[in-house]
């Protein structure tokens, strides 16, 4: 499939948004201003690319821990975004939320939830949702190689496959569940395997190439528009980071580092980009001031706004207060 | 006696066992070489004893306790680990229908000789999914025992009780305490389940309550004292099986009781041991018992809503106030 230039140049720019928004985020958290703790997305910016400009607006994504470049990639309001990673009254969650729970309903983001693998059941049920509606929905269910040894994955991928939902699994296989690298819980080290056993069509592409995950999705999803049921894409990446806020991450091997972080995803869909004469460099760059601006602006945003009122804790239980 | 954390009074609690018995055995995710435990708590371990008795297992929080159940019916003395107290949710299964159920379900056949270890509480703003105190879900359960150690001493005496216990025993920590230092004896002791410790006596008021609000309540003890009321407050250490006796008497000895515990109001532990206190000392009440506890929401993300959320020193002395 010949990819269009104006859809690379899609991909360069999501890309390099969720690496520039996290890179804030690291920055700001740097400040001592970001509350509890943080699971960076950097590493891994263009599974969400890839994926998310492969969808249609009225399409759904269900994010993870890990999901402040699922939502930003999928259309969120970074500002709003970023406040709630500061537990900011301006946040998308209004402060309830944080880091792990990042969520914005309205441009299609069904949650991110701190429980490793409960997406999956909530991804089946809105897929099910859209196919009872008779709309022409997909949903992306993001989820990582650790999350893929909890029971919610077999339960899920089969009524999934069973009836035949609209629905793309997206495994972010980034080789390590916190400090467990997947040889030590997964008998073949493909999540995709485990895909076929479920009658669910599973391919393994390079996660850090946006292009092929963009490839990838395009074909899933139109199997799932035109009611040929589910996909499962297992993309290879890794975290430019620790698990979490204070993890050195001093388990990896240095040379499985030093491979990965020369595998950088932006650089590789610029390069793309630039060799497909879809952008110039000079385009490139003025790309990457605008996002920085918005970036930027997003960062003041979230400083500057306000904490919520204490007693704001106890609205959202129910709709009406009981 | 030197003076160590609450983390390594359980982790001294657990090695001992092991030293001791071969089938004590440690599992759950990142318990082993690369990360010691989400809290640390295991850190060491795995080096001294092995990945085959200190093993990582895979995100599969039904499978752990369901492993641990298996494995204790069948001789072997499992220390399971849940990440977080919030994720034995996935696990409920095998805690509350089958560890809970199976000595009684198959008349006394068989033990469930196993610990399944967690963690409660907030004050770490991470949000709806890792702050819960959900103790009371289990003591809803017949057929567990639940430790509930609040300072280090007890950790370790209660883990090595909990270890050579015939039933299942979920053992609930604290994430506030870990790092919490006290004196704690090299030597090896035991600390029997159902004895509740007071902490500090009183004359005008009992407090009770569990995990780090114990540490709240005895700061308030010492704030009230500077203007003469006289706090007794009660460490249960354990809710099933729960030191009635030591609860009722200082009651009959005060008259009044607050009962403060970070879990949300309805149906908390707090709300159990209202009800024993009034069916078994009603006439030496001089005042309605108090509950001191957090709002019925989820626990919230940001500061300024956790702070709100989860009780703090003046709630408590308030509750205190109101009734002495
Ligand atoms: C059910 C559950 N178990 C354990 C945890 C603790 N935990 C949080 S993230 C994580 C690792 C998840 O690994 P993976 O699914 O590969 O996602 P990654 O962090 O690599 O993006 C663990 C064990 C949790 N939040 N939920
Ligand atoms: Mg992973």
């Amino acid at each position: 499939m010949a990819v269009k230039k104006a859809t690379l140049v899609d991909l360069f720019t999501r890309t390099l948004k969720v690496r520039l928004f996290e890179e804030k985020v690291w920055d700001i958290f740097g400040q001592n201003l970001v509350p509890g703790t943080l699971h960076l997305y950097l590493g891994q910016e263009a599974v969400a690319a890839g994926v998310t400009v492969a969808l249609k607006e009225t399409d759904w994504i269900q994010s993870t821990h890990r999901g402040h470049g699922h939502v930003v990639a999928k259309g969120a309001d970074m500002n709003a975004a970023m406040a709630e990673l500061l537990g900011k009254k301006t946040g998308s969650c209004k402060g309830k939320g944080g880091s792990m729970h990042i969520t914005q309903f309205d441009v299609g983001v069904l949650g991110a939830t701190g429980v490793v693998a409960s997406g999956l059941p909530i991804a089946v049920g809105a897929a099910l949702s859209a196919q009872m509606r008779k709309t022409d929905e997909v949903v992306a269910c993001f989820f990582g190689d650790g999350a893929s040894n909890n029971g919610t994955f077999g339960e899920s991928l089969n009524m999934a496959a069973i009836w035949q939902l609209p629905l793309v699994w997206i495994v972010e296989n980034n080789l390590y569940a916190m400090g467990t690298p997947i040889t030590l819980t997964c008998p073949s080290q493909n999540i995709a395997d485990r895909g076929e056993a479920y009658c669910t069509p599973s391919v393994v592409v390079d996660g850090n190439n946006a292009v092929e995950v963009y490839e990838a999705t395009v074909e899933a999803v139109k199997r799932a528009r035109e009611g040929g049921g589910p996909s499962l894409i297992e993309c290879k990446t890794y975290r430019m980071r620790g698990h979490s806020r204070f993890d050195p991450a001093k388990y990896r091997p240095q040379d499985e580092v030093d491979h990965w972080m020369g595998r950088d995803a932006v650089e590789i869909i610029k390069n793309i980009a630039l060799e497909q004469k879809a952008l110039t460099e000079k385009q490139a760059e003025s790309i990457r001031k605008k996002l920085q601006k918005a970036v930027d602006k997003a960062g003041d945003f979230a400083i500057k706004s306000e904490h919520p009122a204490p007693e704001e804790a106890l609205d959202d239980v129910f709709k009406e207060a009981i | 006696m030197t003076e160590i954390t609450y983390r390594d009074a359980l982790k001294q609690g657990l090695r001992e066992e092991m030293l001791r018995d071969d089938n004590v055995f440690i599992m759950g995710e990142d318990v082993g070489l690369n990360w010691g435990g989400a809290f640390k708590v295991t850190k060491g371990l795995a080096e001294e004893f092995g990945e085959d008795r200190v093993r990582d297992t895979p995100i599969s929080e039904n499978a752990i306790a369901g492993a641990a159940v298996g494995a204790a019916i069948t001789g072997m003395r499992p220390v399971a680990e849940i990440m977080f107290g919030d994720l034995i949710s996935l696990a409920m299964d095998q805690v509350c229908n089958q560890a809970a159920k199976m000595r009684y379900m198959f008349g006394g056949q068989t033990s469930v000789p196993l610990v399944l270890r967690s963690v409660f509480g907030g004050g770490k703003n991470i949000a709806s999914h890792h702050s819960q105190s959900l103790e009371a879900w289990f003591m809803h359960t017949p057929g567990l025992k639940i430790a509930v150690p609040a300072f280090a001493y007890d950790a370790k005496g209660l883990i090595k009780t909990a270890i050579r216990d015939p039933d299942p025993v979920m053992f609930f920590e604290h994430k506030l305490v870990y790092d919490r230092k006290e004196e704690v004896p090299e030597e090896e002791y035991l600390i029997p389940f159902g004895e509740a410790k007071v902490r500090r006596e009183g004359a005008d008021v009992t407090v009770w309550g569990t995990f780090f609000m114990v540490h709240k309540a005895l700061e308030v003890a010492e704030e009230l004292a500077k203007d003469g009321i006289s706090v007794e407050v009660i460490d249960p250490r354990t809710l099933v099986p729960l030191d009635k006796k030591t609860l009722i008497d200082s009651v009959k000895k005060t008259g009044r009781l607050v009962l403060v515990t970070e879990e949300t109001k309805t149906g908390a532990t707090t709300a159990e041991i209202a009800a024993i206190v009034q069916e078994e000392a009603f006439d030496w009440l001089d005042a309605p018992v108090m509950r001191v506890n957090a709002p019925d929401t989820p626990v919230p993300f940001s500061p300024t809503l956790e702070q709100y959320f989860i009780p703090d020193n003046k709630r408590i002395a308030d509750a205190i106030r109101e009734i002495v």
